[in-house]
């Protein structure tokens, strides 16, 4: 197991928890360790308690855990909102000359550096964090030098002389500890030559859009969504690409959906109440056969919920949301890196589909910043499959005998040509009415449900043609089968260890597809138990994982917009239980 | 743009199913004439409807179109035109569409100048679901939802416009072929959001605001000696109350489009087949 420590700053909201922590955060990496943070924060702009956690380690770091080594208490809130994580060996470093007293345990280390003070001899009180810092890297013999490169990079856009003081005011707080201290804790930070970048799981489906060729992005500002946006801005610009802050989710999706229609790789993202808003356009996205990317980053809800915790609440809603039976495809990173890839793959499967595709990350997610490789997001390995797309040349082929374009020609894969406007012959309509080929509104019976049925074609297509894998751990031979999706795969995948150590074995299949997805059923038969992991209270994904290995019912379905009739209804049960007793 | 285009290019075969005499008729006639005296043509233009009788427009019109969600229309037309400047885009829909469930997206759009014509058939009351109140229903118009008038003032949606910010703000009436196609297409030459209130007379529902109601009150501009440029004679018509007029209220001389001022002008649909070239740049920004 990785060999870690575990560092934490607090304070009130506004006290520069954030960037202080990013510093550090930064620092580490470029001392060639590995990092992975989190976030204690409320919806709120000043007051109440928020903290920045960084766990890092030479060895890769992919999940929290619940012990604290050394903590910067800017509040007396933050100590004993961390008591429990606090052990014998914990330091915490507050300043002594702030109004409180420090309360604390008696086997933790105090470490009272007078942040205030040594900031304004640096050049201003503001800096006090900084301080704190250089502290920590004395407790913990980190070079200090690496701090100016994450302090260079801070506030190098604020001139010189701001970095310069910050520099110092790290060095005042190192020096003052090395002074007044003779500290027993052993957290030593080693070093390493590799190169990492730091980014969290917003920033890396921000990232995997411009890759993947994305375009256009709409939104309205969520937590913990809104960093996807914020990242988008100004860097699509450069790609030839525009973000529009819209004035409601409703707008968001629409405006996305308009840039769709005219032919960009277009994206909007939300939370779950954002996504309550965008359910109403989701069914006109999937039956006027528009590609087209929705981000959920899930918080805990219902309604306002607790806007800054960590949920996977939405499984169901992405699912199934929306009136009527809507084609879809859901699709949720597992880890920051897969919040990357993933995107890029929504992308392709929305455009070769002509399907909404939802992509659901999760808070856990959206405010982790994690090391990795730089080409752990190699831009080479990017593809991009626009799909069935005509141009000037090729409409010809899917003219009527009328010459009007069959814009939702009923093919044998369920994908119909796209013509961009602007092609040449290729105007045709397209709405959320039932439709015929040529996109006009129609309640013919026949042909109700020769596009329902080409509609639902195209995942019978995607799942023949693309690989909906989960991703294995463990040992592949054990009798204990654990299951997941999303943001646990880290946790689990470091609890695997543990267990080990306990002498308990584990299979662990992290599942990225919700939809269409791995049929686990075999899987499932050759374990003695399986236990389904998800941060949520009824078990969403479990649901339908225990769905998918029952026996199926036989099915008689009607979608012609007629209701069922007594003979009919006679003669369908009739004819379903003979086929039912051949089968026998 | 071929310059042979003629306005029954923009129709498509199938048969309207507005009832005999309805006002959108001659909305729609006015929107292909002032489309194609404007040198577009059916596969560069794209029009997005509402839903509604008006929604109706885009399956009787033959270009690129969206027929999308009540009241959304609006935020469709803009995210077409930003991707793709070089298509001529319309937006049309209802007072329902427009100034009720979609109110909202109107004071936004207005805000954000997109090159585009907004086209709003008024009826001043709900049609297709058989005859309530809209928002510019007059105070004492009695429907089956509201038997002694909705008892609140309408909505007035030129106001609405100015008081959002708009560059040009025109009202027009379907049954006066000539000048409704005239006015629309100043709309879309208008360099930022062209926004058009055409009264469009439900024959079946409302027998207040008739053919003959606005034929004997609306006060052709043209006549009345009105400089759609000076914003305060403008504000005063817009925010008289006894008088309803057609032509162009109010344009802004010095609008400036949404594309120019947030530099939107390349066409977002043509990427490469990979990440683009710099793309290496955005991982290194991690560092």
């Amino acid at each position: 197991m990785a060999e870690d420590l575990n560092w934490a700053i607090g304070g009130e909201a506004g006290d520069g928890i954030d960037s202080t922590g990013k510093i550090f955060a930064q620092a580490l990496s470029r001392a060639g360790r590995h990092v992975f943070t989190s976030k204690d924060f409320a919806s709120r702009i000043r007051g109440g308690y928020t903290a920045y956690k960084i766990r890092t380690s030479t060895e890769q770091v992919q999940s929290v855990v619940d012990r604290l080594d050394i903590l910067v208490a800017l509040t007396q809130r933050t100590i004993d909102e961390n008591l429990d994580e606090l052990h014998d060996e914990s330091a915490v470093i507050y300043d002594g000359e702030r109004s409180w007293e420090a309360e604390y345990p008696d086997h933790i280390t105090g470490v009272d550096v007078p942040l205030k003070s040594l900031a304004e001899e640096a050049g201003g009180a503001i800096m006090r964090n900084i301080v704190a810092l250089g502290a920590a890297c004395e407790i913990t013999n980190f070079s200090i030098e690496n701090l100016d490169e994450a302090l260079e990079k801070r506030f190098g856009a604020k001139g010189e002389k701001i970095v310069e003081n910050n520099k110092k005011a790290a060095r005042l707080g190192q020096e003052y500890v090395a002074e007044n201290y003779d500290l027993d804790v052993d957290y030593d930070i080693d070093e390493t030559d590799n190169d990492y970048v730091l980014l969290n799981g917003d920033e890396a489906i921000g990232m995997g859009a411009i890759a993947a060729g994305c375009r256009f992005y709409a939104g309205y500002p969520i937590t913990p969504a809104t960093d996807v946006m914020e990242y988008l801005t100004g860097r699509i610009d450069e790609f030839g690409g525009h973000v529009v802050q819209a004035e409601d989710e409703l707008s968001a999706i629409n405006l996305a959906l308009g840039a769709a229609r005219a032919g960009a790789r277009s994206m909007t993202a939300t939370s779950g109440p954002g996504i309550d808003l965008m359910t109403e356009t989701f069914g006109l996205v999937a039956t006027s056969e528009t590609p087209l990317v929705i981000v959920d980053v899930m918080r805990s809800g219902p309604s306002t919920g607790m806007p800054t915790k960590q949920e996977q609440g939405d499984l169901n809603m992405t699912l199934y949301g929306g009136h009527g039976e809507i084609p879809r495809f859901v699709v949720a990173p597992t880890s920051i890196d897969e919040c990357f890839w993933k995107t890029v793959e929504a992308f392709n499967y929305a455009e070769k589909y002509q399907t909404p595709v939802y992509l659901v990350a999760d808070l856990a997610l959206a405010v982790t910043e994690q090391t990795f490789p730089p080409e752990t997001f190699d831009m080479d390995e990017v593809e991009i499959d626009r799909g069935k797309v005509v141009d000037d040349d090729t409409v010809d082929e899917w003219l009527d005998e009328e010459g009007r374009f069959r814009a939702h020609a009923n093919t044998e894969d369920g994908v119909s040509p796209r013509a961009f406007p602007g092609t040449a012959d290729g105007a045709h309509m397209s709405t959320g009415l039932e439709h015929d080929e040529l996109g006009r509104r129609t309640e013919d019976t026949n042909v109700r449900i020769e596009q329902v049925d080409k509609r639902n074609r195209k995942v019978d297509t995607a799942r023949e043609q693309e690989n909906w894998d989960y991703r294995e751990f463990g040992n592949p031979d054990a009798e204990n089968l654990v299951i997941s999706w999303g943001s646990n795969e880290g946790a689990m995948v470091e609890a695997i260890d543990y267990l080990e150590e306990r002498g308990v074995d584990v299979r662990f299949l992290s599942v990225p597809y919700i939809f269409p997805r791995p049929d686990l059923t075999a899987d499932i038969e050759a374990a003695e138990n399986v236990i389904v992991v998800e941060c949520n209270a009824t078990g969403q994904f479990a649901d339908i994982i225990e769905h998918d290995v029952l026996q199926r019912v036989e099915r008689i379905n009607k979608y012609n917009g007629v209701r069922f009739k007594a003979d009919e209804l006679a003669d369908d049960i009739e004819e379903t239980l003979k086929t039912e007793a051949k089968a026998q | 743009m071929s310059s042979d285009v003629r306005f029954t290019d923009f129709k498509s075969d199938k048969q309207p199913t507005w009832c005999p005499g309805c006002g959108d008729f001659g909305t729609m006639n006015g929107m292909m004439k002032a489309l194609a005296n404007t040198g577009n043509d059916p596969d560069n233009t794209f029009v997005v409807a509402g839903i509604g009788c008006s929604g109706k427009i885009g399956t009787y019109m033959h270009s690129y179109a969206l027929h999308g969600v009540h009241g959304r229309a609006l935020p469709v037309g803009t995210g077409v035109k930003l991707a793709n400047p070089d298509l001529e885009v319309m937006v049309a829909g209802g007072d329902g569409d427009g100034y009720s469930i979609g109110a909202g997206h109107f004071v936004h759009a207005v805000r954000r100048n997109v090159d585009l014509t907004y086209v709003v058939m008024d009826n001043r009351i709900y049609g297709l679901t058989k005859g309530q109140a809209s928002p510019t229903s007059r105070e004492d118009f009695e429907t089956s939802t509201t038997p002694e008038g909705p008892q609140q003032p309408p909505v007035n949606p030129l106001a609405l416009a100015l008081a959002s910010g708009a560059t040009f703000i025109a009202q027009s009436f379907s049954s006066d072929a000539l000048r409704h196609a005239e006015i629309i297409e100043q709309a879309i030459e208008h360099d930022g959001f062209g926004f058009v209130n055409v009264f469009s007379p439900c024959v079946t529902f409302n027998d207040v605001d008739t053919y003959d109601y606005f034929r004997d009150s609306l006060v052709d501009l043209k006549e009345a000696d009105h400089d759609p440029h000076d914003y305060d004679d403008a504000k005063e018509k817009i925010l008289e109350g006894d008088k309803e007029y057609m032509g162009v209220l109010w344009q802004d001389e010095e609008s400036v489009p949404y594309h120019q001022t947030h530099g939107v002008t390349e066409d977002m649909t043509d990427i490469p087949d990979g990440a683009a070239d710099g793309s290496m740049d955005l991982v290194r920004e991690f560092y």
